[in-house]
């Protein structure tokens, strides 16, 4: 997925990812270095087959040196000679847990966002939620409009109005009611509904060692207290 | 039809229908009918060879362009902080009542429209109320009658 397939590749460049030196194309985003190394970072509004948005900032990687570092969304940023990218420091997970809590507060009965939140071992969501049904990641938008090409949806209005709907919010033509914006919705997708459903933060699997969430996936927790994801006292360090 | 396709036509010709000049298109559009029909913006769609959502998209993101049609008579209040504390809000509760709308309606005879707006950059004169680009300085409720008497 380089950003331009029709020129041939570069020379590599040297990065410094977390300390070690390691090659990378320079057509690549920072974020598909990161990956191709193995280094997982949670990602909302990448997708692999759409362009990259940038919006949901999950993806944020600490990058410079001495005093001038900086946080930039990895899934947009380029990939250069010498740059030097920090991906679990302190601050990146500082700021990655603020982000989840504001995305939580927006839509707490999001199955990702929970999963994601016992995945950081997110403790506490500080805001007021919303309890909204809509994070804005622009995914549906661009899976209709690039992997469907009906460009049936899009946003409207801006700040605090902003939403996603079809034009003059009426019955769109153009959708041919695909639902491919349904499969790719990060918060369609109800929450578990574990023993405390409705509260902000469910982070059930938080109290497991380990977390469950990456090994069951899409599966869902509806034991009371969950079971399936305490191991024996052997398993458990 | 309230959109006229001729006139449509003549304004997105002078813009040689460049997807690009969406905006100016609009503009135009809304300074010949003081608001943007929808079928308009259809029309502008299908000229300019792009997405309806995208036209509707611009049309719902800047504060100049509405989809509802307005009064003859627009006015609008600043709430900015220098009007704000030199009482601002009074006055709009006082154009509310006189005209019996919310802000940011149209009195059903079409002749007023009662906006807030959040800076005029007139704040020397706070608190600002502008009629039809025309600035009135150091409003007060009592000023709110002669103004709409005025025309």
């Amino acid at each position: 997925m380089s950003q331009n397939s029709q020129t041939p590749r570069g020379e590599m460049v040297k990065i410094m990812l977390n300390g070690a030196e390691v090659q990378a194309d320079p057509y690549w985003s920072l974020l598909e270095v990161i990956q191709f190394y193995g280094i997982d970072i949670p990602t909302l509004c990448h997708d692999e087959g759409l362009t990259p948005y940038g919006v949901c900032r999950l993806c944020v990687v600490e990058i410079g040196s001495g005093d001038k570092t900086k946080l930039v969304a990895s899934c947009m940023h380029p990939v250069w000679e010498g740059l030097e990218v920090r991906t679990h420091s302190n601050r990146v997970i500082k700021t990655r847990k603020t982000i989840l809590e504001l995305l939580i507060a927006r839509c707490p009965s999001s199955k990702k966002l929970q999963d994601m939140a016992a995945l950081l071992e997110l403790k506490e969501v500080r805001f007021e939620p919303l309890n909204d049904d809509c994070i804005l990641c622009g995914l549906c938008v661009r899976m209709c409009e690039e992997q469907m090409v009906a460009k049936a949806i899009g946003f409207a209005g801006r700040g605090t109005d902003r939403y996603i709907t079809t034009p003059f919010d009426m019955n769109s033509e153009e959708c041919r009611k695909c639902g491919a914006c349904m499969y790719i919705c990060p918060v369609c997708e109800l929450r578990c509904q574990g023993p405390q459903a409705d509260t902000v933060l469910c982070s059930g699997c938080i109290n497991t060692e380990p977390v469950c969430a990456p090994d069951y996936g899409d599966a869902m927790c509806f034991m009371v207290p969950c079971l399936s994801c305490v191991k024996g006292p052997e398993d458990v360090k | 039809m309230t959109a006229n396709e001729s006139k449509l036509d003549s304004i997105i010709d002078e813009y040689n229908a460049e997807p690009g000049s969406l905006i100016s298109i609009l503009q135009d559009i809304q300074a010949e009918y003081n608001y943007l029909p929808e079928e308009s913006l259809e029309y502008v769609a299908k000229r300019l060879d792009i997405p309806r959502v995208q036209v509707f998209g611009v049309a719902t993101f800047f504060k100049a362009f509405s989809l509802k049609p307005k009064g003859r008579q627009q006015i609008h209040v600043c709430m900015g902080t220098a009007c704000h504390v030199r009482g601002s809000k009074k006055v709009l509760e006082e154009l509310e009542r006189k005209l019996e709308i919310k802000a940011g309606d149209t009195t059903p005879d079409g002749e007023f429209t009662l906006e807030t707006v959040n800076c005029v950059g007139a704040c020397a004169l706070g608190p600002v109320v502008v009629e039809n680009e025309e600035y009135h300085g150091e409003m007060t409720p009592i000023k709110v009658e002669s103004l709409l008497n005025s025309k």
